[in-house]
């Protein structure tokens, strides 16, 4: 019991001076020395860490998901579109983007989460062009020349309270986006790791590791996939809506197969079977990459080798590193 | 006794060959029947089309009346019709413990969303698995490992473990593939002792099996398959005493069929 407590502690005071670094230390630091463009990049590892996250858990429940580029590339445009066309404010179309693309995830999950290993993985490969196609081919997206000049986010307010502050007022809106990037990865991760740490973390597991034996215990496999791929795409969309308001921009070429793949990695260099997995990965696959970037031509070869080297070393990712023994 | 399942007109065809044809018989409540065959009688697709994992071509199986082929796997295991794997089916990479815990779905109250939650309902849920799965462990002789990594048991246990998985779904009627195979004389006289207890407990159990003299020790009643057709019908010692039977078995020693 007493043990328990020191874990609960731990855990505790372990979010707590996650929170001071993101949402204190980071803004400070980044004051006292003037580099503001590392908003941007901290902005960014936050949003792709969140459909990152969504990546993983389609890990979890034993698909390779190489599909999230599509349903980020749908939630900027739902976002775009709404507030650009529709003249929508951006915050309601931010949960409106997540909904859009986890409905369409279920029309699309349907069939194809049925395909399991190397097939499902390809199929998903492919939805990321399919998205890029659409968006090129659809009137409503305007074709190869995008959504340009979306109005940044205006205010928020409930019962004439402000919450959020028009960001076009703002002083500092890079400020305001990397806080609002780095609130919602904080919730997404929160959510998943309630997830993951619930019973429904071990239903997902048990459809990893054995289809068959869950559906002879009750298990209705084919609803808990849906599920898990809907909240998967809830959350590459929510990331891709915050993207076109970010850049005020978004074309067709915005998420690319590359970006897909990417997401992928950010899982597997963090460790498939860690919640936070997703988060260390983006960070240091984003970082690792803008390093390598003195090495000019060799970028790309080097970055590879490392990253085959990685995987035979550390199968489970960087994570493992931290909680080498799980109990034996 | 009363007919718990019965089975009536049972017929599979894949393409032109027909894996079973036109079997019927029933399970009565609170007895072992066991399934027996040659290689290739057709006992596997039977075992699944009792359990919902194939579909039969004609034909049905009942659980209490109340039609149960044709359903999807987790439906016929939500009316109380739930097998067991052969080999090493289990979630490997979960605590012995947790896999008993898993099986216990069925028997929850909460929804998806109560355990997102944690509401009461999913808290008392949760306590209430944790309970019956120590319970479940210990009747199976498994207490001692129910903190270990299921894929490091050894291959007896593994077996036990894939039972107490089906016992935890709370199963009106449990079927067991081939629960003797590969095991050596002691691990199948323990198996047997396991499976009549279970029975004694109030379990109905169907079990398809190779093992003859293992058969013919646990069994109230056998059903005879020999090329998807059902040859005979009865008790272990009507089986050993039947002409079709020694016929279909014909080559094998009388030690194959527990002679």
């Amino acid at each position: 019991m007493t043990q328990r407590a020191m874990t609960l502690s731990v855990k505790i005071a372990s979010v707590a001076v996650f929170l001071a670094i993101v949402f204190i230390a980071v803004p400070v630091l980044i004051a006292a020395s003037g580099r503001t463009d590392l908003y941007y990049t901290l902005t960014s590892v936050a949003l792709l860490s969140i459909a990152s996250a969504g990546v993983w858990l389609t890990f979890y429940i034993g698909r390779i998901n190489i599909g999230q580029g599509a349903y980020a590339l749908m939630g900027g445009y739902v976002s775009a579109i709404l507030v650009v066309n529709h003249g929508w404010s951006f915050w309601p179309t931010l949960p409106v983007a997540g909904l859009f693309c986890a409905a369409a995830s279920v029309l699309i999950g349907l069939p194809i989460l049925r395909l399991r290993g190397v097939y499902f993985a390809m199929v998903t490969l492919t939805l990321t062009e399919v998205a890029r196609l659409l968006a090129l081919a659809l009137p409503i997206t305007n074709g190869a020349k995008g959504m340009v000049s979306i109005p940044l986010p205006g205010a928020l307010s409930v019962f004439g309270l402000t919450i959020i502050p028009d960001f076009a007022t703002l002083r500092n809106s890079r400020l305001a986006f990397y806080l609002l990037a780095v609130t919602l990865m904080v919730v997404c991760f929160a959510v998943m790791y309630r997830l993951v740490h619930s019973r429904i973390g071990k239903l997902c597991q048990s459809l990893q590791q054995n289809e068959e034996l869950a559906s002879s215990i009750g298990v209705n496999i084919a609803y808990l996939r849906v599920i898990a791929y809907a909240v998967s795409s809830f959350f590459g969309g929510v990331a891709g809506a915050i993207f076109a308001a970010i850049s005020q921009s978004i074309y067709p070429s915005s998420f690319t197969v590359t970006d897909s793949v990417n997401f992928m990695l950010n899982c597997f260099l963090g460790g498939l079977g860690y919640v936070f997995g997703p988060m260390l990965g983006t960070l240091v696959l984003y970082f690792g990459w803008d390093l390598l970037f003195q090495t000019g031509q060799f970028q790309l070869l080097i970055y590879s080798g490392l990253m085959i080297v990685l995987m035979l070393v550390l199968p489970n990712g960087l994570l493992s590193l931290a909680a080498p023994t799980r109990k034996n | 006794m009363v007919d718990l399942l019965e089975v009536s007109g049972l017929t599979k065809r894949f393409g032109g060959l027909v894996a079973v044809n036109n079997v019927s018989f029933s399970v009565r409540e609170k007895e072992i029947l066991s399934v027996i065959g040659p290689n290739g009688a057709g006992k596997s697709t039977l075992f699944k089309l009792i359990s919902s994992f194939l579909r039969p071509t004609s034909g049905e199986v009942r659980l209490k009346g109340e039609r149960i082929s044709n359903l999807a796997p987790h439906i016929a295991a939500r009316k109380g019709v739930v097998r067991t794997f052969q080999e090493t089916t289990i979630f490997k990479n979960m605590s012995v413990r947790d896999n008993v815990i898993i099986a216990h779905h069925l028997r929850s109250r909460a929804n998806l969303f109560g355990f997102f939650l944690g509401t009461v309902a999913a808290k008392a849920d949760e306590a209430a698995f944790g309970q019956s799965a120590d319970d479940i462990l210990a009747l199976l002789g498994l207490a001692s490992l129910a903190g270990e990594t299921a894929r490091n048991l050894p291959h007896g246990h593994l077996r036990a473990l894939g039972i107490a998985i089906g016992l935890a779904t709370n199963p009106s009627i449990l079927l067991l593939d081939e629960p003797f195979a590969g095991m050596n004389h002691d691990e199948t006289m323990r198996m047997v002792s396991m499976v009549r207890r279970l029975r004694d407990l109030g379990l109905t159990i169907l079990l398809v099996e190779h093992d003859m003299p293992a058969v013919m020790k646990i069994s109230d009643r056998v059903v005879v398959l020999n090329f998807g057709q059902k040859i005979a019908e009865g008790t272990p010692p009507e089986i050993q005493a039947n002409d079709k039977v020694i016929d279909a078995y014909l080559g094998s020693e009388d030690e194959a069929i527990g002679l």
